[in-house]
């Protein structure tokens, strides 16, 4: 329901709240809640990954430092931040009213968290190659001498799995919302969805933050 | 114009975004599923009226025990409460006119219709024989198939987590003008802390039963032994879930019996403070008490000390709240009602409930009572008896607020008697048979367990004639009912400011709220009277 | 009384009262609840349909009265109860031992005087017996429920608890974790017997063993000589000596609860837990001064074998006979 403010714009707001920065408010709070549930869900992950460290710790240690390319790694984790950062670019032109821009910014965060799949893609078919695949598909030496092996890459696939999982999920978002940008849909007081989104996004590198350095350099 | 004369094609209900819609196609949902997991006990106990076997065969039987536990944990018990009454009449009692996000609760309502199908079907076609607690490595390895189970739940996870934010939400968001904190209806403190414990501990168990999937499928291994992984991570991942789960199915229960104790003693709770303060507490301290689920698993004496001791703090939070709704008939009003019996037999269950969990709490206690009889009578006698007997008040209060009619008094308060007797019945017996060291579980069982075995059995039958009774008055009275007026308890809950059932839009005018909820220490309105909203 | 069968342990004896004094608080509670209930519903019943009732705000001390006393009566129970949790944690050093697997869908024993059996537990009277409990395959749980004790029986660990019987006899001994088609018959027996029995059934249950044996001669060899012959099959012997000299690995002499101090720094016992999980994760704790070129047995020893060999270890710590 749209109604005028007085000022240049107009202000739509749902029906059920007061006004518009009530409603922009209550958004902002219902994604916190989605992003709080999502540590939540990683938190169990790490649960497992911080026990399993403790119990086989030399053998961890030894593969994260062999088996791991810390090189890739450190290469996603600046791929991601950049593309935090073109996000956060993103919504501050979508508050100023650049619809347009808002759409490159975005496009080009797309473009970044593809870069991110493709290392990823490279470091699991290296994997792949090697057998040191989780469960029963664990296929190298390592076994026999290291029982923690195949479990710290059960972890490994676990949770860098379900981050990319989540990667994904934030490319088809991004890519929603520069194909709205590009039809000048953010050139009103409208920019919630895009914020949302950019908290989303903003999620999906911190958690990356934490990924890294757990798996990677411990 | 009302809620449920506006538009009566199906496709307007199916796509609804009315808070009140959804509500009911949930009420209507789930008891279906309570309908389902209800059946299946049935048959559990006809089996058990024997000691060797009898109707079914063991794998069958351990089938019926899964299926009967997981329908009624996650498909009736966790969504009943607030999806079916906190959707229903949240936002009417915070002066809203629609939860936060009512496309997102359309769109919960459809996938959680999703999650049954997929729960379902892979309970009956795969056969999970797990039980509802599916521990590793019994169910990583079991022939029986549990993949689409965990799908089903993972997908039914996810509606817990979205119905918990949209109420948070709207608490937060959409509260009348006056209407503070202070002023909030005790059901309304009770569905906020029931969401913050949806939203937190929930994601535990979508992240579980996924690993459970992964390792079913994949060989992952991270609970299994041979694979070096292990299986005590399992429970404790499990239960850091499963028992905040259990708060989140009671506190709701709890804020119901606070409205209905309020209107039929024509008072306030005695201390609405303490009683807001408790549900707070039980929630926050109830993710701190896991451990008490695992005492004989091996767990140190520390752990032990800790999960025992901060389980008898929830202990002393519940007793607060019994006293308090027991002094709220002092100088009261008090008005005996079909919904207030069903309050008074809840108080009933709480007490033996509750205290059979304090004295599971005493961990010398529970070694002997760990997985037995014991154990499962306890859990009953809260699930059942304090859960189920407040959604069955919520039903009676609300109904004539709901579906704009009245049922037949008399009726309600003989299916009420075949309810108490039935699960006394039912379960008392269930005690003594953990006494005697009956473990849980189990198809066939020695002699001595017999007489209290077929007791029980007997409990149940007469549990599944007062439900019978209660569908029977409760169809008749929606299809032919006397009308209900706005305020047929003279209630002065913030909900009964409205009409019966309630305009499409909640109220037919701006709401303002001033007084508390439930003061009745001053003259009705006499505009309100003559309105017919006191 | 409430259906607990009889004592039959010294725990039991600690702790039914417990359970009575609860049970009759809960009892009294709700009398005193109900009466107090019936009492206000006939006092204070609505005289009109839309009557008005006074405020009234309770006074802080029946506020604190409210509070207080449940959490005093509950966390005095709670300690009572912790105190008999630890004391069932503690089992006394001259225990006798007894492995106990569980398996789908049976009990097996092992004692360290030799036999083995399956489903019956015998046990003497009057002397403290300590179980060591795992699984073979899912988790089981050992329950007796005339000792009023019960613990879980993981795969890939060990568990403990330990019982004194008061009263000779046989009792039910059960499965009380779910464990799949047949777990409600998983039962045996648990048969408490005079000492002076015991040790015939001991003496006569070797022979009998060892008459079913196809192999050596000589009695039914104890746990800890089926151990020590292990550990010639396995090898053993190339990296760890039983005389106190130090080899490729330390010393088994002396080593079963002596302090060892690890590559790490930390200093720890060891016990049965770190005896075997050095034999399954060998890189797990090495000890100092030690290279970690242990080989995982893990897949190679069945439960028995992994407590014959801790048996064959602890005799080599000077107190047990062979």
């Amino acid at each position: 329901m749209a109604m005028p403010d007085g000022g240049g714009g107009f202000t739509a707001h749902a029906e059920h709240f007061a006004d518009a920065p009530a409603e922009r408010r209550a958004a902002q709070l219902g994604m916190w809640l989605f992003l709080a549930q999502e540590l939540l869900l990683f938190g169990g992950l790490f649960c497992a990954f911080t026990m399993y460290r403790y119990q086989y710790a030399d053998t961890f240690r030894f593969l994260a430092k062999n088996h791991l390319d810390w090189k890739l790694g450190t290469l996603n984790t600046v791929v991601l931040l950049v593309s935090s950062f073109t996000v956060a670019a993103g919504v501050h032109f979508a508050r100023e009213r650049k619809s347009r821009l808002t759409g490159w910014a975005f496009v080009a965060s797309i473009a970044l968290a593809e870069v991110f799949l493709a290392i990823k893609y490279v470091e699991y078919s290296h994997k792949l190659h090697e057998g040191l695949l989780p469960g029963r598909y664990f296929t190298h030496a390592l076994l026999a001498e290291h029982p923690g092996a195949p479990m710290f890459f059960v972890l490994y696939f676990f949770i860098t799995g379900l981050h990319a999982l989540h990667v994904v999920v934030g490319i088809v978002l991004l890519g929603w919302i520069s194909y709205r940008a590009f039809r000048g849909e953010f050139g009103r007081r409208n920019d919630t969805p895009v914020e949302l989104v950019g908290m989303y996004w903003h999620l999906v590198d911190l958690i990356w933050i934490f990924v890294y350095p757990t798996l990677y350099l411990l | 114009m009302s809620y449920l004369s506006e538009g009566t094609s199906v496709r307007s209900w199916l796509g609804t975004t009315d808070h009140k819609r959804i509500g009911v196609m949930y009420l209507a949902t789930t008891l279906l599923t309570f309908l389902a997991g209800g059946l299946f006990a049935m048959v559990l106990r006809i089996e058990l009226l024997t000691p060797g076997p009898g109707l079914v065969d063991a794998q069958l039987y351990n089938r019926l025990f899964t299926l009967h536990g997981m329908v009624m944990v996650f498909l009736f018990m966790v969504p009943a409460i607030p999806s079916v009454f906190g959707n229903f009449f949240l936002p009417i009692m915070v002066g809203a006119k629609d939860v936060a996000f009512p496309r997102l609760n359309l769109a919960t309502y459809w996938l959680f219709v999703l999650g049954i199908a997929v729960a379902l079907w892979g309970m009956v076609h795969g056969g999970a024989d797990t039980g509802w607690t599916f521990y590793a490595p019994y169910s990583t390895t079991t022939v029986t198939a549990l993949a689409p189970v965990m799908l089903g739940i993972f997908i039914i996870g996810m509606t817990s987590v979205l119905t918990g934010l949209n109420f948070i939400v709207t608490v937060h968001s959409l509260r009348a003008p006056g209407l503070s904190w202070g002023k909030l209806p005790l059901f309304v403190w009770a569905l906020y802390a029931t969401s913050v414990i949806q939203v937190l501990a929930t994601p535990v168990i979508g992240i579980l039963v996924l690993a459970v999937f992964a390792e079913v499928m994949f060989g992952f291994g991270l609970f299994d032994p041979a694979r070096g992984g292990d299986p005590i991570l399992f429970q404790h991942l499990f239960w850091f879930y499963s028992h905040p789960v259990v708060y989140l199915m009671v506190l709701p229960a709890f804020g119901i019996v606070s409205e209905v104790v309020a209107t039929f003693c024509r008072r306030q709770v005695f201390g609405y403070k303490l009683v807001a303060g408790s549900t707070v507490g039980i929630a926050a301290v109830g993710f701190f008490v896991w451990g008490h689920h695992m005492f004989v698993s091996g767990q140190s004496t520390f752990d032990a000390g800790i999960f025992g001791a901060l389980s008898m703090l929830v202990g002393v939070f519940t007793a607060i709240k019994v006293f308090n709704w027991v002094m709220t008939l002092y100088k009261g009003a008090v008005h005996m009602t079909v919904p207030f019996a069903y309050a008074c037999a809840f108080l009933y269950f709480l007490i033996f409930g509750g205290m059979t969990g304090i004295s599971l709490a005493v961990v010398s206690l529970d070694v002997h009572w760990h997985d037995t009889y014991y154990v499962v009578a306890h859990f009953h006698f809260v699930m059942v008896g304090t859960v189920l007997m407040a959604f069955m008040a919520a039903l009676h209060y609300w109904f004539p607020k709901m579906f704009g009619r009245m049922y037949n008094e008399s009726a309600g308060y003989m299916a009420l008697v075949f309810l108490f007797i039935g699960f006394n019945g039912t379960f008392m017996p269930q005690f003594m048979l953990g006494n005697m060291g009956m473990p849980r579980r189990y198809f066939q069982y020695e002699e001595m367990f017999r007489n209290l075995n077929v007791f029980s059995s007997a409990g149940a039958a007469l549990l599944g004639v007062g439900f019978a009774i209660v569908a029977l008055y409760l169809a008749i009275a929606l299809l032919n009912g006397a009308r209900a007026t706005s305020s047929p308890w003279h209630s002065r809950g913030y909900e009964w400011r409205t009409s019966s059932p309630p305009p499409v839009h909640n109220f037919d005018g701006p709401v303002v709220r001033l007084n508390e909820p439930h003061d009745y220490h001053q003259e009705d309105d006499e505009e309100e009277v003559a309105r017919g909203h006191a | 009384m409430l259906g607990l069968p009889g004592q039959a342990s010294t725990f039991a004896e600690r702790i039914d009262t417990l359970n009575y004094a609860i049970f009759t608080v809960t009892v009294l509670t709700f009398a005193a609840v109900c009466t107090t209930m019936v009492v206000f519903y006939l006092r204070y019943r609505r005289r009109s349909e839309r009557q008005v009732t006074e405020r009234w705000h309770p006074p802080m001390e029946l506020e604190l009265a409210f509070i207080g006393g449940p959490l005093v009566l509950f966390m005095a129970w709670f300690f009572i109860g912790y105190r008999d949790f630890v004391w069932l944690h503690d089992p006394p050093a001259s225990a006798l031992d007894i492995y106990v697997t569980g398996k789908k869908w049976m009990w097996k024993y092992s004692y360290p005087e030799g036999p083995n059996a399956v489903d019956t537990l015998r046990v003497p009277l009057g002397r403290p017996v300590r179980l060591l409990i795992t699984s073979r395959d899912v988790i089981h749980s050992f329950y007796l429920p005339a000792m009023r004790v019960k613990q879980d029986a993981i795969p890939g660990r060990y568990t403990e608890t330990w019982f004194q019987a008061t009263k000779a006899g046989e009792y039910p001994v059960n499965c009380a974790e779910y464990c799949g088609l047949n777990h409600s018959t998983m039962i045996g027996r648990i048969v408490v017997m005079e000492p002076a029995d015991y040790e015939d059934w001991v003496t006569r249950a070797r022979a009998a063993t060892y008459a079913a044996r196809s192999d050596s001669p000589g009695p039914q060899p104890t746990l800890a000589k089926q151990g020590e012959r292990l550990a010639l099959e396995k090898g053993c012997g190339r990296c760890h000596t039983v005389d106190g000299t130090s080899h490729l690995g330390p010393t088994w002499r002396g080593m079963y609860r002596g302090e060892v101090k690890l590559v790490n720094g930390k200093t720890i016992i060891a016990d049965e837990a770190y005896l075997t999980r050095s034999m399954m994760d060998p890189m797990a704790d090495v000890v100092a001064g030690y290279a970690p070129t242990m080989p995982s047995f893990q897949g190679q020893l069945t439960a028995a074998e992994v407590a014959a060999l801790l048996e064959y270890i602890k005799s080599l710590a000077g107190g047990r006979a062979l």
